[in-house]
């Protein structure tokens, strides 16, 4: 396991070598994950789609049975790996398929904040809304929201961090 | 059991400072329970010191395992391999899991991950409370199965203080008065009487204050 960890990070670190000798990119974007529950946020995501709504590209989507199966670990490693920003998305409360996934969920947010913000990542980069399947615009909205938050914020310190360790690389 | 809590990230950061790469050793037994030490935190803690070091520019291999006791030189055996891999050992079990640990290993620096609290129960999810000293000498049976000596923050052995209430302890509101609960439940099993009875002052030889106790057992050494 711990294994196949390195390996992750060394093949993540050589393509960054690849990107750190190519010609620099016009102009940075924010890449943000966010962690769509299935009842809720994942269902309004496809909804904005069905009504042809616009959110930035910037956005990939991961679809979580329940925000309270997302584990600290599955949003930690989104950050080692140099993302820029995640979403957590999940019911609104007291509405979990679940009963409390998404409280449990909002308790582990919160921890890793402060985690983020200890370690000089930031805890702005990580944010957790809640709605529910029929608010389509309310999604949009997260998601440029967060988009431009990260934008404020820049690229992330480990994102940096990690071309600077691969450009040093023969 | 024994419950922990953990150091701060930044405190585990500055344990590790000297070194570049370090095992982190979770123990399977009372810090899982108590979700201090389990592999779960050694995994979270492992991301977020590996970040940290990383925004510092100093890198640092972090290679994690978690064995189901480290007080047992039997499991503590399985860490020969990946100790022998690391120049330093950040263990994640109790106090005696540290120490059991850095003996086996005396090369090696071993530093503590958790800091180590009390031996007690899970009163409500993620809510723990010390229920016993370890005294040497328990009087549960004079007091209802409700210990004064842990629970009454001024150990008293013969009724309440003059500053409790029915309900709470006079040093800290939150908590409640030991010796209401032992009232209470004296009550309710029709020993009252015990409270009759005048507890002589407590022999404390049996506790830590002679320093560290050790216990042998004769029929069951070889």
């Amino acid at each position: 396991m711990i294994e196949t960890k390195q390996e992750v990070t060394a093949g993540a670190a050589h393509t960054g070598a690849t990107h750190a000798g190519a010609a620099p990119a016009a102009r940075w974007e924010p890449q943000i994950v966010a962690f769509c529950c299935n009842y809720c946020a994942y269902a309004a995501a496809d909804l904005a789609g069905s009504k042809r709504m616009q959110y930035p590209a910037n956005v990939r989507i991961i679809h979580a049975p329940c925000t309270g199966k997302i584990e600290m670990e599955h949003i930690l490693d989104a950050f080692e790996k140099g993302i820029d920003g995640v979403l957590v998305a999940g019911c609104l409360e007291g509405g979990c398929h679940f009963l409390e996934g998404n409280l449990r969920a909002r308790g582990r947010t919160d921890r890793i904040r402060e985690i983020l913000e200890e370690i000089g990542v930031g805890a702005e980069r990580l944010k957790m809304v809640n709605l529910s399947a029929a608010m389509a615009p309310a999604f949009v909205q997260r998601v440029e929201e967060i988009v431009e938050a990260v934008r404020a914020l820049g690229p992330s310190p480990l994102k940096s961090s990690r071309r600077k360790e691969s450009a040093g690389e023969p | 059991m024994i419950v922990a809590s953990p150091k701060s990230i930044t405190e585990l950061k500055n344990l590790v400072a000297p070194h570049s790469k370090v095992l982190f050793v979770g123990c399977g037994t009372c810090v899982t329970v108590c979700l201090a030490g389990g592999e779960r935190e050694v995994s979270i803690a492992s991301y977020a010191v590996r970040m940290a070091r990383r925004i510092e520019g100093k890198p640092i291999e972090i290679a994690q395992t978690t064995i189901e006791r480290q007080c047992e030189n039997e499991f503590i055996k399985d860490l020969a391999e990946p100790a022998a891999k690391a120049e330093a050992i950040v263990s994640f079990g109790c106090g005696a899991g540290v120490q059991a640990i850095a003996e086996r290993f005396p090369a090696k620096p071993v530093y503590p991950a958790l800091n180590t609290q009390f031996l007690g129960i899970l009163e409500e999810q993620a809510i723990w409370t010390e229920k016993c000293l370890g005294c040497g000498d328990c009087m549960l049976a004079d007091f209802g199965g409700i210990c004064p000596v842990t629970r009454c923050a001024k150990r008293m052995l013969n009724g309440p203080c003059g500053g409790s209430t029915e309900t709470a302890c006079e040093v800290d509101h939150d908590r409640p008065c030991a010796w209401q609960l032992i009232y209470n439940r004296l009550k309710g099993i029709d020993q009252l009487a015990r409270l009759e009875a005048i507890v002589p002052p407590k022999d404390w030889s049996t506790a830590w204050h002679g320093g560290a106790r050790r216990i042998v057992r004769k029929e069951h050494r070889l």
